[in-house]
């Protein structure tokens, strides 16, 4: 088995704060793989940094074995990366399926004049697009709401809508950031076989995850970060007996209490 | 759940059933005015209005704001006028040149500018509309200063199209102002058949993801400076094609075209009719002709005027006439 993702040394500061510090993991191609911490523990900070969305102050990045540290996120895109957010970014004012069919932007002609003039070619696969669009909201259970505004959606329904965008590009490597926030029991459940389900199709899925009960059932690999540092690593029945991440989690005093400040 | 938020697709509401809706309106208005007079306005309303569809594109489904469009109109206009009358070129070539000139132009100027966000964006398109007028206004010998400059008819295959004329077609007799009137129609026809196109592909959805949110937009794979740059020139092309045609059709243009003026004016139809609304901005060109022709006994309130309507259109319609008369329709139908 070989590495899809590799982040070596990778560090971050926002004035003189160090939200991310020399982290370094290897993502198994197929795993998932996910990443848990205490609140402010650098996790999303990370995955803005492996997806380009902010600059590293140091370290590297590679993705299938090519460097990609700092690359544009449209460019990452197209190698084959998705992701989704914590807070959510759909477009408002489009309608459902569009936000979908947006995530396949890299599949689709985009050319100007072939718009203008609604070639054949550009019109069948925007035809096809659309249909495969639907399944994917179906898929990822929100199928319902089709035909729907993104904005007339529930908060519960956002979420799988942008699975289903991301899941569009047909990437190799699905970043989620925090899935199950704000869902209901039984929405987490879906969602858990919606993951195990992607994961089955041989994509690699990399997740932040607060729910642990999710995390520890879907997990190949985990890792645990704190203070923007490595904690431990390992499979989750390793974490979870892992007296420095019980320490973390459950404020034992098994460390020495750090000095260090909490990120602004 | 179901009702609401779902997009009910009546004639209305689907776009290439209000283009039909328009060629109908459009090849009916004859019957409706009986002199040159209101031919007049009504060829100046489809040029505006052509404007104002490219400007949509750009403000209303990209939500990127210029200040400066009127540079691009004047531009073409200008370029027509000295390449006819300057260096001989025929009319047509004329214009179809100085779309490509002016479409150089934006996008060798958006470069630089549209990595600007929101409000800066739209200080740096300002700033290239006020460069534009003062250009006209100084290049004497090449644009004719203040005094302006005369521009031949337009001539369509070797036939001359000017105002003055009449013309013989099939047993029927046309004044030119009634033909200028149905060559306007027709490019507006044209114009909105393309947006629409845009609109319903993926370089459409692409824009709207730039409004809707750019973040989206990138992580989905859109190449966000390309995108707008992309736009940018799309609506500078519209502009200038429809600066060019108003040209050949008054004879005769003034700096006040590029002015500052005409700018606002611009994007006074784009919020008034609705942004995103391609037919909305069509209705708000009409809108925004129409006043000074109510107002020619109070010239020099005008300006007040259109500012006194922008402001009740953001406080009572934010969403622009049309779109927002269309919600209210569809929800007393419910």
């Amino acid at each position: 088995m070989s590495a899809l993702l590799s982040v070596t040394n990778l560090s971050k500061e926002f004035g003189g704060v160090h939200a991310i510090e020399a982290l370094s993991f290897d993502v198994q191609r197929g795993h998932v793989h996910s990443i848990i911490g205490p609140n402010g523990a650098g996790k999303t900070t990370l995955f803005n940094l492996v997806t380009g969305l902010y600059q590293p102050s140091a370290g590297t990045v590679t993705l299938g074995g090519r460097d990609i540290t700092g690359r544009a996120p449209h460019k990452l895109c197209e190698m084959g990366m998705a992701r989704t957010f914590q807070n959510l970014q759909i477009c408002m004012n489009m309608s459902a399926l569009e936000n979908v069919m947006l995530g396949r932007h890299r599949h689709l002609g985009s050319g100007a004049l072939a718009a203008m003039l609604k070639l054949p070619g550009l019109r069948k696969a925007d035809r096809d697009c659309r249909e495969h669009c639907r399944e994917l909201m179906a898929f990822v259970g929100c199928g319902d709401y089709q035909d729907h505004a993104a904005s007339a959606m529930p908060y519960g329904a956002l979420k799988r809508l942008e699975i289903a965008r991301a899941l569009a590009a047909e990437p190799d490597i699905l970043l989620l950031d925090e899935p199950a926030a704000g869902l209901n029991a039984t929405e987490t459940d879906a969602l858990r076989s919606v993951i195990q389900k992607i994961a089955g199709k041989g994509i690699t899925v990399v997740l932040v995850e607060h729910d642990m009960k999710l995390v520890m059932k879907v997990s190949d690999h985990l890792l645990v970060i704190s203070y923007g540092r490595k904690l431990a690593e390992g499979t989750p029945e390793e974490i979870r007996e892992h007296p420095e991440v019980i320490a973390a989690y459950l404020g034992g005093g098994t460390r020495e209490p750090r000095t260090q400040e909490v990120p602004a | 759940m179901k009702g609401a938020g779902t997009m009910k697709k009546n004639i209305l509401m689907s776009p290439y059933g209000g283009l039909l809706l328009l060629t109908l309106i459009l090849a009916l208005m004859p019957l409706a005015v009986s002199n040159d007079f209101h031919y007049d306005l009504l060829t100046k309303i489809c040029l505006t209005a052509t404007v104002a569809v490219g400007l949509n594109l750009l403000v209303g489904y990209a939500g990127q704001v210029s200040l400066g469009h009127a540079a691009f109109y004047g531009a073409g206009a200008y370029a027509s006028a000295i390449l006819t009358s300057q260096y001989n070129l025929s009319p047509m070539v004329a214009l179809l040149s100085a779309a490509a000139g002016v479409g150089v132009l934006a996008w060798l100027v958006g470069r630089p500018i549209l990595h600007l966000k929101g409000h800066y964006l739209s200080m740096a398109t300002l700033g290239l509309g006020v460069i534009a007028a003062i250009v006209l206004n100084n290049e004497e010998q090449l644009t004719g200063g203040p005094d302006g400059i005369g521009l031949p008819p337009l001539s369509l295959f070797g036939h001359e199209l000017s105002v003055f004329g009449e013309y013989q077609f099939a047993g029927l007799t046309l004044t030119g102002v009634e033909l200028w009137y149905l060559l306007a129609a027709a490019v507006l026809v044209v114009a909105v058949l393309l947006a629409l196109n845009i609109i319903d592909s993926p370089l459409g959805r692409a824009l709207r993801a730039l409004h809707g949110s750019e973040i989206a937009a990138q992580v989905a794979g859109v190449d966000t400076a390309k995108y707008k740059l992309r736009v940018f020139v799309i609506s500078a092309v519209y502009a200038s094609v429809a600066g060019s045609l108003y040209g050949h059709y008054s004879g005769f243009i003034t700096p006040t075209v590029a002015s500052f003026e005409h700018s606002i004016e611009l994007i006074t139809i784009v919020v008034l009719g609705g942004m995103a609304s391609t037919f909305g901005v069509i209705i708000g060109a009409a809108i925004l002709v129409l006043i000074p022709q109510f107002l020619t006994d109070f010239q020099e309130l005008e300006m007040v005027v259109f500012g006194a309507i922008l402001m009740a259109v953001m406080i009572f319609l934010p969403r622009g006439l049309l779109p927002s008369v269309l919600q209210r329709l569809q929800r007393g139908a419910q």
